[in-house]
């Protein structure tokens, strides 16, 4: 988490300067977005294209709350603060089976992981412009590893290994066509039609 | 810069709404079954996306140079089940290796 977060840190530093970052960190706490938005900005995106990446990939929060919110018991600010605290890590360590989340143990595995994502991000920004320069570094490639690696762990099962080809080749075709971040935006079509595949 | 700090923002409240909508909105009302489908697909797609436009793209050109080198290895990387950490220093390692030759 540390050293994702170090990345970070590195690669966003030439584009946001050293506050942004950290401030993204701590209140956005995801990697995924965070990357993805970055990538879609450093590619000379538009800022709307940013936040819709952004916003996309972290719509599955809106899926895995879903299914956490039967295991939040209490008034609406106590089930908030805990759904507040879900990362993809710690909502996958929480699960109990059946349906079931540990609450508890989800706010457990998360604290340290912020503290990590914070720290790293932090010292990312302060120690990326000492390392030299971000090509030779091959930091470019840092971006599609993480992605990959996300990837792997998200594309488990028939439709969403079919939402991701034809996710990656919606980007791949339009990329000549449109203007930075609007392909990867069009990839969410691949969503909507591997939904209506039957399971 | 203006762009940089507004995008932040809206990440920042976006996000927090997508986490909380399940737990305080719906209230034990299930998602449509067609908006569940799609909304568990998104990741996916957008996630490939984002790994061939980076890996790929140059600008609006489609281009093969050293990070498909770093890419390739962080496959394998993820196939052997190496950790996370391990995935990107590799490809960024791999990727410097073969500009520096």
């Amino acid at each position: 988490m540390f050293a994702i977060a170090f990345s970070y840190g590195v690669v966003a530093r030439p584009f946001m300067g050293w506050v942004a970052p950290i401030v993204m960190s701590v209140v956005v706490f995801s990697g995924s977005a965070q990357f993805g938005s970055l990538a879609v900005l450093g590619a000379g995106g538009s800022t709307a294209a940013a936040i819709a990446a952004g916003v996309l990939l972290n719509a599955r929060y809106a899926a895995m709350g879903l299914a956490l919110a039967p295991s939040l018991r209490g008034r609406a600010l106590s089930r908030a603060s805990f759904a507040m605290t879900m990362v993809d890590s710690s909502w996958a360590a929480a699960s109990a089976g059946s349906g079931t989340f540990d609450p508890w143990y989800m706010v457990g595995v998360s604290a340290p992981q912020y503290v990590g994502w914070v720290g790293g991000t932090i010292a990312g920004v302060f120690i990326g412009p000492r390392l030299g320069s971000a090509s030779a570094l091959g930091l470019d490639a840092l971006f599609p590893a993480f992605f990959l690696a996300l990837l792997a762990e998200e594309a488990r099962g028939g439709r969403r290994r079919v939402a991701a080809v034809g996710g990656a080749g919606i980007a791949l075709a339009l990329t000549p066509l449109l203007p930075a971040g609007l392909p990867i935006l069009a990839a969410a079509a691949a969503a909507v039609g591997a939904a209506r595949m039957r399971s | 810069m203006t762009a940089i700090w507004v995008t932040i923002a809206v990440l920042a409240l976006a996000t927090a709404a997508l986490k909380l909508v399940g737990p305080l909105a719906l209230g034990g009302k299930p998602l449509h079954a067609n908006a569940f489908a799609i909304v568990e697909l998104l990741a996916s797609a957008l996630l490939a996306a984002l790994v061939v436009v980076e890996t790929f793209a140059h600008g609006r050109h489609l281009t093969v140079d050293a990070r498909v080198v770093g890419v390739a290895f962080a496959g394998v990387l993820i196939w052997r089940r190496a950790p996370m950490t391990a995935v990107v220093v590799g490809a960024a390692a791999a990727t410097a290796l073969v500009r520096l030759l």
